[in-house]
C-alpha cells in the first residue's frame, strides 16, 4: 500500500512535472520529518484505538503541553519571560512538564471514560475544547517565545525523527511482548471476556489513555521545540492525521486489532500523500477536502475488513 | 379438526457461509393447527422461522403461504399477508409504551403524508386494548413505557401485538423461556385462547412439557434438518428426546409419523 | 389542603421540569454574582434577555437537528462546518452587482429566494450524505460526521480560496434583522415537535434510537429513515446559516467553528440521551437557554472569554456522565 501511493506519486511525477518524486534526497527526509510529531502521537492512539477507545483531543493536549513545557523553557536574557526568575532549566524540566501534563489529561479522558462508561469519543470531545481553552488561556492567547538551545535541540535536524523511531520501538515491544500489550488487546476483543478472567479493566483503560495524553504531551515539546515557540493554535487537527494513520495502518476502531508498525506505515503513507499533493502544486484546498475522504475510506475499510472476519466465524 | 394446509416450504435450506443451518426443510401447517418445532440448541429452529418471516431470504427451496408461491423481501411483506411472529429476541423498543411497540412499522394514521403523516394515537390505544382484552392480558398502564415492565408484561405486549392484528399465522420463537412460573402460565393461556379462536401457531420451545400439553403435532430438527414428525397426543417425551439427541434409534423405528 | 398535595403528586411533572429547575437555578446564580460584582441586574435587563435569545436562535436551530440525530442513536459533529460551507454558497449568490469583488460577477442582484435555496440545498444535500455513509457502510457516525467536518471546511476554504464575501441585496438582510431569528428559531421548534410527537416520522426517530433491530423487524426502512433525519438537520444548519450571514453581513470560511459542540452541549443538557430513544424539543430549548446564560453570563461578569471553552468542556462532559447514570439506574430498575 505505502509502496503503492509512493509509485503512483512517482508515475504522476515524472507525467505532470517531469522530475522524480520520491528519488530526491531534500524531499524525503523533509516527509520523515513532517510526520514524525504526527507520528508520535499516532503510536498513542494506536494503543487506545486497540482497546476500542478514541481520542479526539491529542491535537489540543499536544497544545497545552507545548504551551507549559516553553513556560519552563526559557533563556535568560529575554524581555517577555513566562516566569520571571526561572531561566535556563535544564532541559530535563520543560520535557517532563510537557510529558506530566499530557499525562494528565489523558488520565482524566481514561478516568472517565472507564469508570462513567460513557462513549469515549464524549470525555476526548470535551478534553478536545477544554485543552485548547487553557491552552490560550495560559498565555493570554500570546506565544511563548525566546527558548533555550539545549530546548530547540530536541526539534531541530533529524532529532524529532529519532524520537519518533524511539517511541514506536519501545510501544511496539510493549504491546507485543509484555502483559500491557496482552491486556490492551484482550479489553478491545472482548472487554466482557477480560473482565471475567480477572483484568482489572478500568485501571488499565485509565493508563493506556494516561500514555495516549503522556505522548500527546511529549509530541507537543517536540513541536515547539522545532518552531522554536509555542503557540496556542498548534496542532490543530493532529488529532484526524493520527487516527486516519492508525486506521491505514490496519488498527481497527472495533478494537483488538492493529500494529505499531502498521500505523508507522500510516504516518508515511499520510505523509507521502500530502508532500505528494505539494509536489503535484494541488491545491492546499483541496488537500483538506482529501483528507476527510481518506478517512473516510479507511474507517468504511475497516467497516468491511471486520465484517467480513467475524461473520464466517460465529 | 385441522382444515385446509396453510403453509408449506419445500427444499427450505440456509447456508451462511459455510454454515449449514438449515437443509431441505419440507415443513407444513393447517389452519386452526397448533405446531411445535422442538431441537437442541443451534439446531436451526430460529433460521426457519427467520426464512418464512422474510428476516432473511433462504438459499433454496419455496414457500407456500394461503395457496400462493412466497418471496418475503422483509418481515413487512410476510405481515402484509397474514403472518405475525414474536421473535426470539423480543424487537421491542424499550423506550415507547405499549401502543407505540404493539404498532410499531404500521401506525395508524389520520391521512397519509408518507413519513410525516399524523398518528391516530386514539384509534391505537383502543386497538390496543381491544387485542389485550382478547389474551386476557393485563398491563396496569399501557403508557408505560416497556424498558420499565416485567420480562413476563415484555413478553405479553411482543404477544399481543401479533394478536392485535388478526392474522392468519402466528409464530412464537421461544416464548417462554426468560419467563418465571407465572409469566409462563400467563402465555400458555394465551395460546390456548388462540386455540379455541382457530388461529394457527407455530411454537419453538424446549420446555417438553409444555409441547406435549399446548400442541398438536410436534417438529423434531436436529442439525439443520427435520428428523421427525409425531402427533402430540400419540408420542410421549422419550421418544422427542431421542429424536432431539439423535441417540436411542430403537424408539425411533416406532414413532407414530404424521 | 390534603386533596391539593394528593393531586399534585398523582398528576406526574411535565418531563422538563428538572431541567427547567436547573435554568431558574442557574439564572439566579448568575443574577447574585451581578448584584454582588456588578451592583446591577442580570436577568432584568430586557434588552440583556432580548440579545442572549437572540444570540442563541442561530444555535438553537442547529441544536433541534442534532436533537433528532441524537434520539435515533446518532450523531452529528459537521454541524459547524455545514454551515461554513452554506453560508458561503448563500452569500456568494446573494451579492450586488455595484460590487466590483463579486464572486460570479454574472450573477448578481439575484432574486433573494435563489441564494435562500442554494444555502439549503448544499447543506441538505452534506447531511443527506452523512446519513448515506451511515446506512450504507454503518461506520460509526461520530466518524462519518467528523470526516464531513473536515471535508465541509475544507470545501469553504475551497470555495472562495478563503477570501470573505459580503455586500449582499437588500433582501438578503430580512433573515437576521431584529427578532426575525428568533421567530424562525421559535417556527422551528414548534414544528420539529409536532413532527416527533405526532407523526410517523417522530415514532421511526425513537424507535430506531431504542433499538434499531427491533425497529428493523417492524419493517422500518432504518436505512432510508437515516438519511432522511440527517438530510433534515442539514436543512436546519442550511437554515442557521443563512440567518447567520445574513446577520453577519458576511460570510466567511471560518464561519461555525465548534458550533456543533455549543449545539451537543444544549441538547444533552436538555435530557437527550446519547444512547438514543429518549430527547425532547422543549428540553434542547431549556438546554440551548442554559447554554445562552452562562455565555453571557461569564461576559457580563467579565471573565475572560477563553475560559468559556474550558467550561464548555466540562459542560458537555458532565451532561454526557450524567445521562449515563440515569440511563443506568432505569435499565436497573
Ligand atoms: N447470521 C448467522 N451467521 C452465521 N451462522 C448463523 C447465523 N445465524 C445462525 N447461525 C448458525 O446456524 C445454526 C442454527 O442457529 P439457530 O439460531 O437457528 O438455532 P436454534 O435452533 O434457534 O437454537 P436455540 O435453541 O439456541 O435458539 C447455529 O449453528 C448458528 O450458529
Ligand atoms: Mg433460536
Amino acid at each position: 500500500m505505502l509502496f503503492g501511493v509512493a509509485a503512483l506519486f512517482e508515475i504522476l511525477g515524472w507525467l505532470l512535472i517531469g522530475q522524480s518524486f520520491l528519488f530526491n534526497v531534500k524531499r524525503l527526509p523533509i516527509i520523515i520529518l513532517q510526520v514524525s510529531i504526527i507520528g508520535i502521537i499516532a503510536v498513542g492512539v494506536t494503543q487506545v484505538i486497540i482497546t476500542s477507545g478514541i481520542d479526539l483531543s491529542s491535537g489540543s493536549v499536544a497544545a497545552m503541553s507545548a504551551m507549559v513545557a516553553a513556560s519552563f523553557a526559557q533563556a535568560s536574557g529575554g524581555f517577555l519571560m513566562y516566569f520571571d526568575g526561572i531561566a535556563d532549566l535544564p532541559v530535563i524540566i520543560p520535557v517532563a512538564m510537557g510529558i506530566i501534563v499530557g499525562c494528565g489529561a489523558g488520565w482524566l479522558n481514561g478516568a472517565i471514560t472507564a469508570y462513567t462508561g460513557v462513549p469515549p469519543f464524549i470525555p476526548t470531545l470535551g478534553m478536545l475544547v477544554a485543552a485548547r481553552g487553557v491552552a490560550v488561556l495560559y498565555n493570554d492567547g500570546r506565544p511563548i517565545i525566546g527558548l533555550t538551545d539545549s530546548y530547540k535541540f530536541l526539534g531541530s535536524g533529524i532529532v524529532p525523527v529519532i524520537i519518533f523511531i524511539g517511541v514506536a520501538l519501545i510501544f511496539h515491544i510493549l504491546l507485543t511482548r509484555t502483559v500491557y500489550g496482552r491486556r490492551t488487546y484482550a479489553i478491545g476483543s472482548n472487554e466482557e471476556a477480560a473482565r471475567i478472567s480477572g483484568i482489572n479493566i478500568n485501571a488499565h483503560k485509565v493508563l493506556v489513555y494516561t500514555i495516549a495524553g503522556g505522548l500527546a504531551g511529549l509530541a507537543g515539546v517536540v513541536m515547539s521545540a522545532r518552531a522554536t515557540m509555542a503557540q496556542s493554535g498548534m496542532g490543530f487537527m493532529y488529532e484526524l492525521d493520527a487516527i486516519a494513520a492508525a486506521v491505514i495502518g490496519g488498527t481497527s476502531l472495533f478494537g483488538g486489532r492493529g500494529r505499531i508498525s502498521g500505523t508507522v506505515i500510516g504516518v508515511l503513507i499520510l505523509g507521502v500523500i500530502t508532500s505528494g499533493f505539494t509536489f503535484l502544486r494541488v491545491d492546499f484546498y483541496y488537500q483538506e477536502i482529501a483528507k476527510g475522504f481518506i478517512i473516510l475510506a479507511a474507517v468504511i475499510a475497516d467497516q468491511y475488513r471486520h465484517k467480513r472476519t467475524s461473520g464466517g466465524g460465529a | 379438526m385441522a382444515g385446509d394446509i396453510i403453509l408449506t416450504t419445500k427444499g427450505l435450506t440456509k447456508h451462511y457461509g459455510g454454515v449449514h443451518a438449515l437443509e431441505d426443510a419440507d415443513f407444513e401447517i393447517r389452519s386452526g393447527e397448533h405446531v411445535a418445532i422442538v431441537g437442541d440448541n443451534g439446531a436451526g429452529k430460529s433460521t426457519f422461522v427467520r426464512q418464512i418471516t422474510g428476516v432473511e431470504q433462504p438459499t433454496a427451496g419455496e414457500i407456500f403461504f394461503d395457496g400462493k408461491t412466497r418471496h418475503f423481501a422483509n418481515p413487512l411483506d410476510a405481515r402484509k399477508v397474514g403472518i405475525e411472529t414474536v421473535f426470539q429476541n423480543l424487537a421491542l423498543a424499550d423506550d415507547l409504551d405499549v401502543p407505540a411497540n404493539i404498532f410499531l412499522g404500521r401506525e395508524e394514521v389520520y391521512f397519509n403524508l408518507g413519513p410525516f403523516s399524523f398518528m391516530n394515537e386514539k384509534k391505537m390505544l383502543a386497538m390496543a386494548e381491544e387485542g389485550l382484552k382478547r389474551t386476557a392480558i393485563k398491563i396496569p398502564n399501557l403508557h408505560n413505557t416497556i424498558g420499565n415492565m416485567s420480562g413476563g408484561q415484555r413478553q405479553c405486549v411482543a404477544i399481543s401485538r401479533t394478536v392485535t392484528f388478526a392474522s392468519k399465522l402466528i409464530i412464537m420463537d421461544e416464548p417462554t423461556a426468560a419467563l418465571g412460573v407465572q409469566e409462563t402460565t400467563q402465555v400458555e393461556n394465551i395460546i390456548r385462547t388462540l386455540k379455541k379462536q382457530g388461529i394457527p401457531l407455530i411454537l419453538i420451545s424446549h420446555n417438553l412439557r409444555q409441547v406435549l400439553n399446548l400442541v398438536d403435532k410436534i417438529i423434531v430438527f436436529r442439525r439443520g434438518r427435520i428428523v421427525g414428525a409425531l402427533d402430540a397426543k400419540k408420542t410421549d417425551g422419550n421418544e422427542i428426546v431421542s429424536l432431539i439427541t439423535g441417540l436411542d434409534t430403537g424408539v425411533h423405528e416406532n414413532a407414530s409419523y404424521i | 389542603m390534603m386533596d391539593m398535595i394528593k393531586n399534585m403528586t398523582a398528576r406526574p411533572l411535565p418531563k422538563d421540569t428538572g431541567i427547567f429547575l436547573v435554568l431558574i437555578g442557574v439564572a439566579i446564580i448568575f443574577e447574585i454574582l451581578g448584584w454582588l460584582t456588578q451592583g446591577q441586574t442580570f436577568i432584568f435587563n430586557a434588552q440583556r434577555l432580548f440579545i442572549i435569545i437572540l444570540q442563541m436562535a442561530i444555535i438553537g436551530i442547529m441544536a433541534i437537528g442534532v436533537t433528532q440525530i441524537i434520539i435515533m442513536a446518532g450523531i452529528d459533529l459537521s454541524g459547524g462546518s455545514i454551515i461554513g460551507i452554506a453560508g458561503l454558497v448563500a452569500a456568494s449568490l446573494a451579492q450586488t452587482s455595484d460590487n466590483v469583488n463579486a464572486v460570479y460577477p454574472a450573477f448578481t442582484d439575484l432574486p433573494v429566494i435563489i441564494p435562500v435555496l442554494a444555502g439549503l440545498g448544499v447543506a441538505m444535500g452534506l447531511g443527506w450524505f452523512n446519513g448515506a455513509v451511515i446506512a450504507i457502510t454503518r461506520i460509526p457516525p461520530f466518524i462519518a460526521t467528523l470526516a464531513m467536518l473536515v471535508i465541509a471546511r475544507g470545501l469553504s476554504r475551497w470555495y472562495t480560496s478563503g477570501k470573505q464575501v459580503s455586500f449582499f441585496v437588500d433582501d438578503f438582510g430580512f433573515f437576521g434583522s431584529g427578532a426575525t431569528p428568533i421567530w424562525i428559531f421559535l417556527g422551528v421548534a414548534v414544528l420539529s415537535h409536532i413532527l416527533l410527537t405526532r407523526t410517523t416520522y417522530g415514532r421511526r426517530t425513537y424507535a430506531i434510537g431504542s433499538n434499531e433491530q427491533a425497529a428493523r423487524m417492524a419493517g422500518i426502512n432504518v436505512g432510508r429513515h437515516k438519511m432522511l433525519v440527517y438530510a433534515l438537520a442539514g436543512l436546519l444548519y442550511g437554515i442557521a446559516a443563512i440567518i447567520q450571514t445574513s446577520r453577519a453581513e458576511t460570510a466567511q470560511s471560518g464561519t461555525g467553528l465548534m458550533w456543533e459542540l455549543d449545539a451537543i452541549a444544549a441538547v444533552v443538557i436538555g435530557g437527550t440521551s446519547l444512547m438514543g430513544g429518549v430527547g425532547r424539543i422543549t428540553g434542547t430549548i431549556i438546554g440551548v437557554l442554559i447554554l445562552g446564560i452562562i455565555t453571557s453570563g461569564f461576559t457580563f461578569l467579565g471573565i475572560g472569554v477563553y475560559f468559556i471553552n474550558i467550561v464548555k468542556g466540562i459542560i458537555i462532559v458532565a451532561a454526557v456522565v450524567a445521562d449515563q447514570y440515569r440511563h443506568r439506574s432505569k435499565r436497573k430498575a
